[in-house]
């Protein structure tokens, strides 16, 4: 495609805007997909299984079928031939183990939470009361509940695949030619230099954006509509139509007002599927929302990791070598990307450094617990971890400063661009000045000081300095690169410009925003390239049938590709303007400039407002031989390669010694994200990442019992922060502009949930290193912080671990932990012992 | 069924209900006021926090028939026409709402926070915004957007 | 999701409440500011056929000055209590363990009365109440019993209320002029306590010369820490001697293990925070 070289003023690129969709929602005019109501439209309850693996030996609905206005209860077995089937995009490998995965169970439960039954009702109060009234009768099968029992596969997650493992995946560097041979790398370290080897844990947490996922159908119309919660309603539709036989064209996938995503809405639910089948079956409107313990139980979880680590360095710290072997919990099915996530991570545990020689292995196990799929960062935070931990042990082991360490193996910025180890090819960054940024607005030196004043004076509260030196790749992606990953999609993005008649003008796009503020960026975007009033740009997106060509919000790939095609779409609007324009004006094409809206005649005052332009289209009263009246226009972007944000991130934490307790007290990143279109949302996306990255460090983790029952199935248990737990950031930037996309951009959505873990682990670490600590397993609970400090001071071992934590969900003693369990039985009835219960 | 009276963004209204309809169900699918949502089973989350008789509550931990007699205030009402409230002029002008969902619960409790203390400190905030989870932006810009409120003119503000 | 259904009765007197709870026999449950009640009937873990809800009985709110003791009602919620000068003044570990109740919204619904009577080991005002030494108004059809709070609470969510009776208010002995403190250990804020210490401290001149200490999540219901109260006084309330006094805090409880830290680890710690609590009431 010609590109048309436009002046384009930048106005409102780099301006602070703010943003179009507020107004909405700060004043509760929303759509959220829960708010719809439709005339005599049905709810749906689900039943679902409290084993985590059971045979399904009867399911009596007689009762349920007869209670106050239940219009019809489903089994699996009943709608067995129509329900279709939830299928992975990402079988990793051609010989990739995939367990059949119906929407409503049909034989079989495969974790708890699973749907057995389903009841549809007039309201959604007497759809709950008739599913209680559901009688299942199951056969409990043994399960599997650990990464350590699924790679023993002794006991099967799926009996008939014969084996717990899905695919092991390797990426080596020797074979594919892009480095060398890691175990010679290791050997060789062995005799002459240094070997760091550990085992980390990524526990599996729960995306638990705020709105519950819900789903409306209505299938009365020429086209069946689906309203629902979801970051990609483009996938869903093709996805519906290839599993159930309805064709593409006659279904319509509308995402309203989504609330928040971070990949827990990058899926094709079975809950999606049921309100579709139950639709169709009635020929009634439908609606589902769940609670969210249904949504903490049968949503995706995320990361859920073993890492089993070696890097080889030389005694001056040079890396040489770095071998990574993963077993990845996929939970009970493959799910959309599934097998996928793990293998994302390959291309990032070299992160920003030259290593000589690498070899990543993921060996991916079905267990019988909820599905794990993307989650903020999808591969990438887990890689970052493992690295930026080994860097630190690496440093510590040698005994320099950690930034030290990271200077002398990280790519310089002379030396971009840059293919690295893992064969991929970084075009643009400067790690040294915002590494050199950052250490100046922490105040790096200053809390070194104080850290060795609290060391010496053996304070109760120690301080500790966690360094993260991240990258990523964002921008999903490039088809080819899909296409040889053997991944089901491709990874364009498409968008559409309407010029309407009254010179306002419609951008359509494919990606299907959640809270990412596309509304306005876009608009950003093309009232530059355009050189129209940012007010006169309405941005269209999330309903198939107005963005009928799109693959949705994920992956940080909006604004690198999404935007991308935004912009191409614009230089085909003034392509087609410049024709019609060149007419009017009675001009040579060649002889007219696009500038700041207007086509103008070089060297002359005459000239035509896109807008003129745009109503002569319209009238087409006077147009040039051939062309068309019309001056829309429509791209679909491909991206050449994947963009590389990086940052440098600084974390002190404070660690009271007495109690494990942990406390922030400065955090201060600086990202490289390339070019920047509104600084505003850009914070906003960085805060956010932020918070999520250092809960991970800090406070979630989703733990079963050893009955396999999610026991953090509330937000009681599932603890998020708060306010009070969390501090302000300082964010800022440094900038190196992306080279393969037009505007620069790198993109921002999970550079600050990928690079904040390590910093905080790393503090917390830090703090206590002297005290005989090398690793606390996350989340780094206060006990475990504690008894990690009581390990080290009473063993002078340095490898103070939870023993109880290795396994990550190794089951602890869960008795009576949860304040809403149903498995803990003292909270089953709090008013047990008298009618006062409950009177708080 | 119980019959209720309740006065919501001052307009009042008369309705049977079961005894077990939450307060939020009522506002959401009685009375249309979708402004107001429903994020948790447990009273963590605080999306669904309106106003009862002028203080902050949990309108998903209170039943509708409690509500009979009273006057509840939610997202819907607290703007006078086009004219926003502080509190949400300040929400947009700091970026403290990405996805929006936690939203009219954080502003109807940064206004009960407000009323209460109309000069709070950073801690203060923080402390003051505890019962409301916001998983998208890191709370940051929503305790700068309470800070700028409360440098402007709640006076002129209905509430 | 929502409760299962039931039905709903809002007496005006305590009579009235009686003789409906009486009607329902052991299924039905009283509502006070429902807090603790509504979470657990949308969970559906209880499904009572009658809530009998007592806001509209209004000799059941208030503080009242009784001479050497308030009474506070068993409907006054916490932000009341926040609210009430005269609680500042003489119940000062109260206001300070009600601050760190929950969240705001569940501090203006909450009741003081309904919490007792939940008896949830992890809620903050039963150690708070038994450090206080606090006599619970219960009352019944045959007329009302005063119970000490060393004999209220009876186990795991088990009080001295029966079936057929309700807790009208609760008695605490001022403490004016004590020092007070409540050390609560959470890992998120709006978490139920792992662990917490309610100390009340009587000193005079950098000398301790009584304390009250109680424990919150340190056995199946509140506990005090009597063996440190009788160690500290007559010490000076510093460091070292608050620190010697409080060694003994984990004597004779009896924690749970769960997500936020076994048994072992509460007990390593209750020590650290009734020190902590102890110096704070003090002054120190």
């Amino acid at each position: 495609m010609t590109v048309t070289e436009p002046t384009t003023e930048k106005r409102e690129i780099g301006a602070a805007r703010r943003r179009k969709e507020d107004q909405r929602l700060i004043t509760g005019r929303t759509r959220w997909t829960d708010n719809i109501q439709l005339p005599g439209m049905l709810h749906v309850a689900m039943v679902r299984s409290p084993f985590a693996h059971a045979r399904i030996v009867a399911i009596d609905t007689a009762e349920a079928e007869q209670a106050p206005n239940v219009v019809a209860v489903l089994t699996g077995a009943q709608v067995a031939g129509e329900q279709g089937g939830l299928i992975t995009a990402w079988p990793v490998t051609p010989d990739q183990k995939t367990p059949d995965h119906p929407p409503i169970a049909v034989d079989r439960v495969t974790f708890a939470g699973e749907v057995v039954a389903v009841v549809v009702a007039r309201s959604a109060a007497e759809a709950r009361d008739a599913a209680e009234l559901v009688d299942v009768e199951y056969d409990e099968l043994p399960a599997v509940l650990t990464l350590e029992e699924a790679e023993q596969d002794t006991v099967h997650a799926h009996p008939d695949l014969g084996t717990n493992k899905s695919a092991t995946w390797v990426l080596d560097s020797a074979q594919q030619g892009s480095g060398g041979d890691v175990d010679e790398a290791i050997e060789e370290a062995r005799r002459n230099g240094v070997v760091i080897e550990r085992e980390y844990r990524q526990q599996r947490l729960i995306p638990a954006f705020m709105e519950p996922r819900s789903f409306v159908c209505d299938p009365t119309g020429e086209q069946i509509t689906l309203w629902s919660a979801t970051q990609v309603p483009h996938i869903v539709r093709f996805a519906l139509a290839a599993t159930t036989g309805v064709p593409e064209s006659k279904i319509r996938v509308i995402a309203p007002d989504v609330g928040g995503g971070f990949g827990g809405k990058l899926q094709i639910t079975p809950e999606e599927w049921i309100v579709f089948l139950a639709a169709r079956r009635l020929g009634r409107p439908v609606k589902y929302t769940e609670t969210r313990s249904e949504s903490l139980v049968s949503g995706h979880h995320g990361r859920d990791q073993v890492q089993r680590l070696t890097l080889a360095a030389t005694k001056d710290g040079r890396v040489t070598g770095l071998k990574v072997e993963l077993l990845a919990d996929l939970g009970s099915y493959a799910a959309l990307v599934g097998g996928g996530v793990p293998v994302l991570g390959a291309w990032m545990f070299n992160s920003i450094y030259k290593f000589d020689s690498y070899r990543f292995t993921t060996h991916n196990y079905y267990t019988n617990k909820t599905w794990v799929d993307a989650y903020r960062g999808a591969g990438r935070p887990e890689a970052t971890y493992a690295i930026e931990r080994l860097m630190t042990e690496l440093a510590a082991e040698l005994d320099v400063d950690p930034i030290e360490i990271r200077e002398k193996n990280w790519i310089k910025h002379e030396e971009f661009p840059f293919t690295t180890v893992a064969g991929m090819t970084y075009d643009s960054g400067n790690y040294e000045a915002a590494t050199a940024k950052a250490m100046e607005l922490f105040g790096y030196d200053e809390l070194r000081e104080e850290q060795r004043r609290r060391r010496e004076s053996n304070d109760a509260v120690q301080l500790g300095i966690g360094v993260s030196t991240f990258t990523e790749m964002c921008g999903l992606a490039p088809s080819r690169i899909l296409g040889q990953l053997n991944y089901a999609a491709g990874g364009w993005e498409h968008a559409d410009i309407r010029m309407l008649a009254t010179g306002k003008v419609e951008v359509i796009t494919g990606t299907s925003p959640h809270g990412q503020g596309h509304e306005t960026a876009w608009s950003q975007i093309v009232a530059d390239k355009l050189g129209v009033p940012f007010e006169d740009v309405e941005v269209l997106h999330g309903d198939t049938q107005i963005s009928h060509r799109g693959m949705d919000t994920y992956g940080s790939r909006s604004l690198v590709v999404g935007a991308e095609a935004v912009v191409r779409a614009a230089d085909k609007v003034i392509e087609k303007a410049k024709k019609i324009a060149a007419h009017m004006l009675e001009a040579s094409e060649d002889d007219l400039e696009f500038r700041s809206g207007r086509l103008e005649v070089r060297g002359t005052d005459k000239g035509l407002t896109i807008q003129e332009v745009a109503m002569a289209a319209f009238h087409a009263h006077d147009l040039p031989d051939g062309a068309e009246p019309s001056i829309d226009g429509s791209a679909t972007y491909d991206p050449d390669n994947f963009s590389f944000p990086h940052g440098t991130h600084l974390c002190a934490m404070e660690v009271d010694t007495e109690t494990g307790a942990t406390t922030m007290r400065k955090y201060v990143c600086v990202d490289d994200i390339g070019e920047i279109i509104n600084p505003m949302i850009v914070e906003g996306q960085v805060h956010g990442g932020l918070v999520q990255g250092i809960a991970q460090a800090l406070w979630e983790e989703a733990v079963y019992d050893d009955s396999g029952t999610l026991v953090t199935a509330s937000f009681v248990d599932y603890t998020l922060p708060t306010a009070a737990d969390t501090i302000s950031f300082q964010t800022d930037h440094t900038t190196t502009p992306a080279t393969y996309t037009s505007l620069g951009t790198k993109g921002v959505g999970e550079a600050g949930t990928i690079a904040s873990t390590p910093a905080v682990v790393n503090a917390i670490v830090d703090a206590v290193r002297h005290l005989g600590v090398d690793d606390i397993v996350m989340p780094c609970t206060p006990e475990r912080v504690y008894k990690a400090i009581r390990a080290g001071a009473g063993t002078g071992d340095a490898t103070a671990r939870d023993a109880s934590a290795l396994g990550g969900d190794a089951p602890r003693d869960a008795s009576g932990q949860a304040h809403f369990s149903p498995g803990a039985e003292e909270n089953a009835d709090p008013g047990s012992t008298g009618s006062e219960g409950g009177q708080q | 069924m119980a019959r209720i009276s309740v006065k919501v963004d001052g307009a009042s209204y008369s309705d049977d209900v079961e005894p077990r309809m939450l307060l939020v169900h009522y506002l959401r699918e009685r009375l249309g006021k979708v402004g107001t949502v429903v994020g948790c089973d447990t009273s963590n989350c605080g999306a669904c926090t309106v106003h009862l008789d002028g203080r902050s509550v949990k309108s998903c931990n209170v039943l509708a028939v409690q509500a009979d007699g009273h006057e509840v205030t939610t997202i819907e009402g607290i703007s006078s026409g086009e004219e926003l409230h502080p509190v949400q002029e300040a929400f947009r002008e700091c970026h403290a709402l990405q996805c929006g969902y936690c939203t009219p619960g954080m502003i109807m409790q940064a206004i009960d926070l407000l009323n209460e203390n109309p000069s709070p400190s950073e801690e203060g905030i923080r402390h003051g915004l505890e019962g409301n989870l916001c998983r998208c932006t890191g709370y940051h810009n929503i305790v700068k957007a309470v800070q700028k409120a409360a440098g402007s003119d709640l006076e002129g503000a209905q509430q | 999701m929502i409760p299962a259904q039931f039905d709903y009765a809002a007496p005006a007197t305590v009579e009235e409440a009686l003789s409906a709870l009486a009607s329902a026999g052991d299924d039905a449950k009283v509502i006070a500011g429902g807090q603790s009640l509504l979470p657990v009937l949308r969970m559906r873990l209880n499904a009572p056929s009658l809530v009998v809800d007592l806001s509209k009985i209004e000799s059941l709110r208030g503080v009242r000055d009784d001479g050497d003791a308030l009474v506070i009602g068993a409907m006054t919620t916490y932000q009341s209590i926040l609210d009430d000068a005269s609680v500042h003044e003489h119940l000062l570990l109260l206001v300070k363990a009600v601050e760190t109740i929950a969240d705001p919204q569940i501090r203006h619904r909450g009741t003081l009365g309904g919490a007792l009577a939940h008896a949830d080991p992890a809620g903050d005002v039963g150690a708070t109440a038994l450090a206080l030494g606090a006599q619970f108004e219960i009352t019944g059809s045959s007329g009302s019993r005063t119970v000490p709070a060393d004999e209220f609470f009876q186990g795991l969510f088990e009080t001295a209320v029966g079936e057929d009776e309700l807790l009208t208010s609760i008695r605490f002995p001022k403490h004016t002029g004590w020092g007070a403190h409540y050390e609560k250990f959470v890992r998120v804020s709006h978490q139920w306590s792992i662990v917490a210490v309610a100390a009340t401290v009587k000193a005079e001149g950098g000398t301790i010369q009584e304390a009250r200490i109680g424990l919150t999540n340190m056995g199946d219901r509140p506990l005090r820490a009597t063996s440190v109260e009788k160690a500290l006084v007559g010490q000076q309330a510093t460091e070292d001697a608050v620190r010697t006094a409080a060694a003994s805090a984990a004597e004779g409880t009896d924690p749970p293990s769960d997500l936020n830290g076994d048994a072992e680890y509460r007990r390593s710690i209750v020590p650290v925070l009734t020190r902590r609590a102890v110096l704070a009431a003090a002054g120190g």
